[in-house]
C-alpha cells in the first residue's frame, strides 16, 4: 500500500464522499424548496424555488423552540453527569485502589454490550409506572445519566498519564480531588472533550426511551417530536416534505457543527509534551 | 456511617499512619454514583425482567396491587412460537447478512484508500464521520424522501423502479434498512479500519512486494488478516446493532410493514408490550434476545479469531 495509486485512491475518497455527503446537500435542497418533491427538478437548488416558509411550518406544526429546550435540557443533564460522575469513576478505575475494582470494570464492559433496548421495558415500568416519571427531564435522563462508555474512554485517558505525575503530586501532599483537578484533568482535557461530544450526540440524536416516556408533545425532545410530525402530521402542512427536511436540518446541525469545531481535538493530545519536558 | 479516617480517642498509644490508606475510601466514593447508576438502570432492571417473564404480569396504577402469579416458562413458549417474533429474528439475519459484509468491503476500501498522504484528507474523514454524528430520524427522513415511491431514486431509475416501491416492499424493505444501517455507521468502521491499518507492520507488505504480488494480492494476504480483529468487532457490533434496530423499521417503513417483512424484535418488544399491554410477552421476548445476542457475539469471535492461526 506504499506510494502510487494516488489518482485511483482520489476517485474512490470522492465517490465515497458524494455517497455520504448528497443525502444532507439534499435535506438542505428540499428543506428550501417551496414545493418539494422527488424529481431530479427537486435535487438543484433554483432562485425562484427558494423559501424559508418550510422552517416556519415545521415551526407551526410541533413548536420547534419547546422542542429544541427539551432535546436541549435532556442532553445537557446528561453531559453534566456523566462529565463529574463519569469522570471520578473513570480515574478512581484507572489510578485508585478499592475493594470491588476489577468487578466493576468487568460489569462496565458488560454493560457496553447489553444493549439499552433491551431493558426499555423493565425500564419503563419503573421510571414511567412505578415513579411516575413520565413527561419529565428527569425519566428522560436517568437510564442515560452516565454513559459508561465514556467512563471506559475516560479511564483509557487516565491510564496514559504516567504513574510519575501522580507519584509527584501524592509526595507533595496533595488529595486525590486536586491531582485529579489539577493534575490529572489538565493533562487529558483534548481527550475529554471528545469524550464530551461522544456524550452529547447520545441523547440529542436519541429516539426510543423518549418517545416511550413523552406522551405530552410540550415534553418531547425534536427527534420525537419531528418522528410524530413524520408519522402523523404530515397532512397539517402544505408542503410536508419540505417541512420534515426543515426539521430534519434543525435536528442535524447542532450535532454536525459541533463535531465539525471539535473534529481536530479527536487526535491531539498533550501527554507526550508533559513527558518530554 | 462507617468511621474510617476518623480515629476514635483513645489513651492507647498511636499506631503510625500509613500514608496510603486513605486510598480505599477516596476511591470507593468517587465510584459511588456510577456504581449506584448501574444498580438502578442496568442490574435491577435486567433481574426485573427476568422475574417479570416468568409472571403473569400486567401494567397498574401505582399502589395498586395486583396478582402477578407464576406462570413458569408459559411467556417463553409463546414468544418461541409466535410467526411475528419468528418473522423479526429472520429480518435480523437478512439485516446481518447484508450488513456485515458492506460494512467490511466498504470500510476496508475507504479506509485503506485513506491510508496515505493525500489532498483533502481531513474533508474526506469528516464527511465519512457525518452520517454517524447525525440523528437518525433525520437521517430517516431523508431516505424516505430518496426511496419513495416518487422519490429521487425511482425518478432516476425510472421503468427500472421495483413495484412495489422499495420501502412498501416485502422483499426489499429489509435489506433497505439494512444498507441504510451500514450507510449511517460506516464513518466509524472507517475510522476503526484506519487506526488498525496503521498497526499493521509495513516490513510486511515491502516483503510481499519482494514475493512478486501485486496491489490485489497483498492487500488480500497482508491487510485482510492485519485488520482481523477490527473485523471482529465490526461483526460483533453489527449482531448488537441489528439487536437494538427500532427507529429504522419503526420511521423508514412505517412500523415494520409491509406485513412485519421488516420488522425487529425490539420494534415487537415495543408493539406488544406497550401498545397491547402485555409486558410479561415482551421481557421474555427481551431475555431471548440477550441470549441471541451473547451467542451471535460468541460465535462471530470464535469465527473470525479461527483464521489468525
Amino acid at each position: 500500500m506504499t506510494g502510487g495509486g494516488r489518482p485511483l485512491r482520489l476517485a474512490v475518497l470522492t465517490v465515497g464522499a458524494v455517497a455520504f455527503l448528497f443525502p444532507f446537500y439534499y435535506m438542505v435542497i428540499g428543506s428550501l424548496g417551496k414545493v418539494t418533491t422527488g424529481d431530479l427538478d427537486g435535487a438543484v437548488p433554483r432562485p425562484g424555488n427558494t423559501t424559508t416558509g418550510n422552517y416556519e411550518s415545521i415551526n407551526g406544526a410541533i413548536s420547534l423552540g419547546r422542542s429544541l429546550v427539551n432535546s436541549g435540557i435532556f442532553t445537557m443533564g446528561v453531559l453534566l453527569c456523566t462529565m463529574v460522575f463519569g469522570v471520578l469513576a473513570g480515574y478512581a478505575l484507572a489510578r485508585l485502589r478499592f475493594r470491588g475494582r476489577g468487578t466493576l470494570f468487568a460489569v462496565l464492559l458488560l454493560v457496553q454490550t447489553v444493549p439499552f433496548q433491551l431493558l426499555m421495558l423493565p425500564l419503563y415500568v419503573l421510571v414511567v409506572r412505578d415513579y411516575g416519571l413520565g413527561d419529565s427531564y428527569l425519566g428522560m435522563i436517568l437510564p442515560f445519566a452516565i454513559n459508561s462508555t465514556a467512563v471506559f474512554l475516560f479511564r483509557q485517558f487516565f491510564l496514559q498519564v504516567p504513574a510519575a505525575f501522580f507519584e509527584a503530586a501524592r509526595i507533595d501532599g496533595a488529595g486525590e480531588l486536586r491531582i485529579l483537578w489539577q493534575v490529572a484533568i489538565p493533562m487529558v482535557r483534548p481527550a475529554l472533550l471528545s469524550g464530551a461530544l461522544l456524550t452529547f450526540i447520545g441523547p440529542w440524536n436519541e429516539f426510543l426511551w423518549p418517545f416511550l416516556v413523552t406522551k405530552d408533545a410540550d415534553a418531547q425532545p425534536l427527534a420525537v417530536s419531528l418522528a410524530g410530525f413524520m408519522s402523523n402530521l404530515q397532512g397539517t402542512v402544505a408542503n410536508p416534505t419540505g417541512a420534515l427536511m426543515a426539521g430534519a436540518c434543525v435536528l442535524a446541525v447542532p450535532a454536525v457543527v459541533l463535531f465539525l469545531l471539535f473534529q481536530r481535538h479527536f487526535t491531539q493530545t498533550d501527554i507526550d509534551s508533559g513527558t518530554k519536558g | 456511617m462507617s468511621t474510617t479516617g476518623i480515629p476514635a480517642p483513645t489513651t492507647a498509644p498511636r499506631q503510625p499512619r500509613r500514608p496510603r490508606l486513605r486510598l480505599p475510601g477516596i476511591g470507593a466514593l468517587f465510584v459511588s454514583p456510577y456504581v449506584l447508576f448501574v444498580t438502578a438502570v442496568f442490574a435491577v432492571p435486567l433481574g426485573y425482567t427476568i422475574w417479570i417473564s416468568f409472571h403473569r404480569f400486567y401494567f397498574t396504577a401505582p399502589g395498586t396491587d395486583i396478582d402477578t402469579p407464576w406462570v413458569g416458562l408459559s411467556n417463553y413458549q409463546d414468544v418461541l412460537t409466535d410467526p411475528v417474533v419468528r418473522r423479526s429474528f429472520l429480518n435480523i439475519a437478512i439485516f446481518l447478512v447484508i450488513n456485515v459484509p458492506l460494512t467490511v468491503v466498504l470500510a476496508l476500501v475507504l479506509a485503506s484508500a485513506l491510508n496515505a498522504r493525500l489532498p483533502f484528507r481531513s474533508f474526506f474523514r469528516a464527511a465519512y464521520y457525518l452520517p454517524y454524528v447525525t440523528a437518525s430520524v433525520a437521517l430517516v427522513a431523508v431516505w424516505q424522501y430518496l426511496f419513495g415511491a416518487e422519490g429521487l431514486l425511482n425518478t432516476l431509475l425510472g421503468d427500472l423502479a421495483p413495484d412495489p416501491s422499495w420501502l412498501v416492499n416485502s422483499s426489499l424493505a429489509m435489506p433497505v434498512i439494512a444498507v441504510f444501517v451500514t450507510w449511517k455507521q460506516l464513518g466509524f468502521f472507517v475510522m476503526l479500519y484506519l487506526a488498525a491499518l496503521q498497526s499493521v507492520p509495513r516490513e510486511l507488505y515491502e516483503s510481499a512486494a519482494i514475493d512478486g504480488a501485486g496491489r490485489v494480492r497483498s492487500f488480500l494476504s497482508v491487510t485482510v488478516p492485519g485488520v482481523r480483529h477490527a473485523t471482529t468487532l465490526v461483526t460483533v457490533f453489527a449482531v448488537i446493532t441489528g439487536a437494538n434496530l427500532f427507529s429504522e423499521p419503526y420511521l423508514l417503513t412505517g412500523g415494520g410493514g409491509p406485513d412485519h417483512a421488516s420488522s425487529s424484535p425490539v420494534l415487537v418488544m415495543y408493539q406488544k408490550g406497550i401498545e397491547q399491554a402485555h409486558p410479561d410477552f415482551a421481557a421474555a421476548l427481551g431475555v431471548v434476545l440477550v441470549v441471541f445476542v451473547v451467542v451471535l457475539a460468541l460465535v462471530a469471535r470464535k469465527f473470525t479469531e479461527k483464521g489468525a492461526e
